[in-house]
């Protein structure tokens, strides 16, 4: 690809969200609703891709890191009395969105040292530990509403905020991936012992890939809270860290656009399955053990790229 | 003084609950080195084997809780072990080979697997669990009230884990255990049958599970499908504060994190109650990851 | 510390104890600028222990390690490679999922000036730098004769390519002293042949000192300068090949392993 083409998909995807919100009204809610999940679990399951595909430190605490966000981009709003459609709010809800990561990669950062000493089931529980302490912390603080939640959150979340937010997560991630910096990242999680003889920085390395996904997540978790205007700490429980788990080994670790598909596909199937929905979690669970057995590499490999699609045609095309 | 004596009986009941559990988790990770994320819902599994099993049983046996309480508590574990073992077999055996992260995904699956579909089959609701324990007042002053549920569910506690010192240290399948544990290739080269070896550990953890299924029911009588998900967890949290991988360390973690968890619930906030124990984990893993009876592991280079 | 300083690596009284083991005792090495040194010894020698002290990836329990005059004692793996010690492992340890390319493409992170913020957002700078990477690795692989396999996963490769690849990976991280940890174990005579021929050409084109532990004496005796012998983690030899070809205490080590 050429040297900016990426930035051109980037800037040609922020202005085709920007055009399609300006006929948001014209969309069923019912859909819209859907479209908005699906942005945000697409930004949530590519943040979290960086920390368990790409630089392998397999975390489960990604819902605690938007329940920050969420909480406080919802401060922020609420603080500064944005209104939905008013001008404050094209200044406002960036804003919101901004610090609601900042805060939620504080706490990457925290939670990244002592990822520096423990790996595989250690960190995971570790991760899932740090989550369920945020929420508890969260439930026991007056002033966000503690168990029965913060209301009032203006709904600041259209199209245009959501995609954009999901054009700039991938742009980022996988152009970081991608580069030679990037490689660092999987070096480590290939082996920490030859990463370092190469002389990478694993400690950085993995703080790095914390810091980053946890931001995109509280970013995720602002965007949330704007749109459904009233959060409580229940929606943020570890539950939700699995989901989002889900859709990155579903998608393949380590493969953005096998994520960004299954985080899709895993968001309209339980509208899918709305008449028999007491199945949903019996059928996400089982699908996870029977592709962890057949297809560890997730549902489309880690081969799945444009690119490579484009590739495999070509060459089925050819006679032989 | 006395309200302290109180906490303390209650904080060892809780304790027993903790430790029989994490003597599973601790096993498991032993001869196979990963988490057994279902563990906790072997436990939950155990208790509804008693809530289902005691009401027709108790009538068999003529009303009788002396005989009814330890048969159920056999059949919970006879069955809790048939899933551990049946568990072993299906998903993590074919994974062994695998990378590390593959089991703990399917372990997780697993765990929620039994989660929910305990939702579907049991009901998402609260069930009450029947009575299996006599709970008669031992002691009642003014600031001192003893039941005997308590009671029995430390002795039968120190009662299985003698049991288990026993099977571990003087049988043969025991010591095959740990001989696994030291060193698998070597263990096999012995002509140690793994396969069977880690099946045993499995009816082995399973049915400590069970067992605490039921203590819990009887000491805690609201069960639900999910109810496996917090003491399991804490439960681990024992095995790790122990040192993963050794047995007594598993016990004594568990009578530490139930002393602490009911000194928070009592003199400071119920709320924090789940959330002490992932703070005591965090601080072990950074201060002393091999807990306080384990020993550290290098990786060879 | 004083240092000759046409030594690029000295060990000073070196050694390590595991648990009450020891298993390096009192080691005196020194490794010139162009020195090509071997490193004999039985199995359990201390060998790659010594390596492992060199490279960070052990703490040394006694002494100290000179690196260009400096202790390095204490220093993190990653810096050690970082200061120029590029070494290579017993058991290949390729990263699996990556391809040839990529393998050594992580050799040359730590030679960026421009990390997280120009490859995120891809400002200028860092095209440049792209650029720069590439025609360094694609050079590295003309020389060893890798072009064609680039694009393949690295572990996917013959047993004697991996090898080269690594060694390859480990220069591509720019090292004034590579370590080489038993590079031929596990090949046939040809490409024994065509090893020794490489580790010539590397230490003659990089202009660097060379460890080696090595297994085979033929290629030990072929290449190497001088020997190093170790039994039991004690030097108990060092010296030009024929010395220790007629070394009696090291032939006794060796009879000593072969009769056990």
């Amino acid at each position: 690809m050429g040297v900016h083409a990426t930035k051109v998909v980037l800037l040609a995807a922020i202005a085709i969200s920007f055009i399609v919100s300006l006929f948001q009204s014209q969309i069923n809610p019912y859909f819209l609703q859907i479209i908005i999940y699906i942005g945000i679990n697409i930004i949530l399951a590519t943040s979290l891709n960086l920390i368990n595909g790409y630089a392998g430190q397999f975390s489960l605490g990604h819902a605690g890191f938007m329940a920050l966000g969420g909480y406080t981009g919802a401060v922020v709003s609420t603080t500064l009395g944005a209104t939905p459609g008013g001008s404050s709010a094209v200044i406002i809800l960036p804003l919101a969105l901004v610090l609601g990561g900042i805060v939620a990669a504080l706490a990457g950062l925290l939670v990244g040292i002592p990822s520096l000493r423990l790996r595989g089931d250690y960190l995971a529980i570790t991760t899932l530990g740090f989550g369920e302490i945020i929420r508890v912390v969260i439930q026991n603080l007056d002033f966000l509403g503690g168990a029965r939640g913060f209301t009032g959150i203006p709904k600041l979340t259209n199209f245009f905020w959501v995609f954009s937010v999901v054009s700039i997560t991938v742009f980022v991630i996988s152009n970081l991936v991608n580069s030679s910096y990037g490689k660092g990242f999987l070096a480590v999680r290939d082996d920490e012992i030859a990463a370092q003889a190469m002389g990478i920085n694993t400690t950085k390395y993995k703080v790095v890939a914390f810091v980053t996904g946890a931001f995109f997540a509280g970013v995720a978790g602002g965007l949330y809270a704007h749109f459904v205007s009233y959060i409580n700490p229940q929606q943020f429980s570890f539950i939700r860290s699995i989901e989002i788990v889900v859709m990155v080994i579903v998608g393949g670790m380590g493969n953005t656009p096998g994520v960004i598909i299954a985080a899709a596909l895993l968001t309209i199937l339980p509208e899918a399955l709305r008449p028999i929905a007491e199945y949903r979690m019996v059928i996400y669970s089982l699908s996870l053990v029977i592709i962890m057995i057949t297809r560890p590499q997730g549902l489309f490999g880690r081969e799945l790229s444009l690119r490579s699609l484009l590739g495999r045609l070509r060459k089925q095309a050819m006679p032989v | 003084m006395s309200e302290l004596l109180q906490q303390i009986i209650n904080g060892i009941s809780l304790g027993s609950i903790y430790a029989l559990i994490a003597l599973g988790y601790t096993m498991v990770y032993g001869v196979l080195r990963f988490i057994n994320f279902p563990h906790g819902d072997a436990f939950m599994v155990g208790a509804f084997v008693g809530y289902y099993a005691a009401p027709r049983i108790v009538p068999l046996v003529g009303g009788s809780l002396l005989i009814a309480g330890p048969i159920t508590l056999l059949l919970s574990m006879l069955v809790c072990s048939a899933l551990g073992v049946t568990i072993e077999k299906l998903a993590y055996r074919p994974l062994r080979p695998r990378p590390k992260l593959t089991i703990l995904i399917t372990a997780i699956g697993i765990s929620l697997f039994l989660e929910f579909g305990g939702q579907l089959v049991f009901g998402p609701d609260p069930k009450s669990f029947p009575t299996l324990l006599p709970s008669a007042v031992i002691i009642n002053t003014p600031n001192l009230v003893l039941r005997s549920t308590p009671v029995i569910v430390i002795a039968t506690t120190v009662g299985l884990m003698l049991l288990l010192r026993f099977i571990v240290m003087k049988t043969k399948l025991g010591t095959a255990m740990r001989a696994v544990s030291y060193n698998q290739s070597a263990a096999s080269l012995m002509g140690i049958n793994i396969d069977t070896v880690i099946s045993f550990t499995f009816v082995l953890g399973s049915s400590l599970a069970a067992a605490a299924g039921i203590l819990y029911g009887s000491l805690y009588p609201s069960i639900n499908p999910l109810m496996g998900v917090f003491p399991g967890l804490k439960a681990f949290i024992s095995a790790v504060l122990g040192g993963i991988g050794n047995i007594p360390g598993a016990a004594i973690g568990g009578f530490i994190i139930g002393l602490i968890e009911t000194f928070v619930t009592g003199y400071l906030s119920p709320t924090y109650r789940d959330a002490i124990a992932f703070g005591i984990l965090i601080l072990i893993l950074l201060f002393k990851p091999s807990g306080i009876l384990g020993r550290a592991e290098s990786e060879k280079v | 510390m004083n240092s000759a300083p046409g030594n690029i690596l000295e060990l000073k009284a070196c050694g390590i104890n595991f648990g009450g083991l020891t298993a390096v005792s009192a080691l005196e090495v020194a490794i010139g600028r162009r020195d090509l040194l071997g490193m004999i010894g039985p199995n359990g020698a201390g060998k790659t222990t010594v390596f492992n002290m060199i490279t960070g990836v052990y703490q040394p329990t006694k002494g100290s390690v000179l690196f260009d005059g400096r202790n390095i004692v204490g220093l993190k793996p990653y810096q050690i490679a970082g200061l120029g010690i590029g070494r290579t492992f017993q058991n290949i340890r390729l990263f699996p999922s990556l391809t040839v390319y990529e393998n050594i493409q992580v050799s040359l992170v730590k030679t960026l000036r421009h990390g997280f913020s120009h490859s995120t957002l891809q400002l200028p700078r860092f095209h440049e730098e792209e650029r720069a990477v590439r025609a360094s690795i694609v050079e590295l692989l003309e020389i060893f004769n890798l072009t064609h396999v680039m694009n393949e996963r690295a572990t996917s490769l013959p047993y004697g390519d991996q090898r080269r690849t690594e060694i390859v990976r480990a220069l591509a991280t720019k090292p004034q002293l590579l370590l080489l940890d038993e590079p031929a174990a596990g090949m046939n005579a040809t490409e024994k042949v065509e090893l020794m021929r490489l580790i010539r050409l590397v230490k003659e084109r990089f202009d660097i000192a060379i460890l080696l532990i090595e297994h085979d004496m033929k290629v030990v005796m072929g290449i190497c300068e001088r020997i190093i012998v170790l039994d039991y983690g004690i030097k108990i030899a060092e010296g030009p090949p024929e010395a220790i070809r007629n070394n009696l205490s090291v032939i006794e080590a060796y009879l000593g392993e072969q009769a056990a």
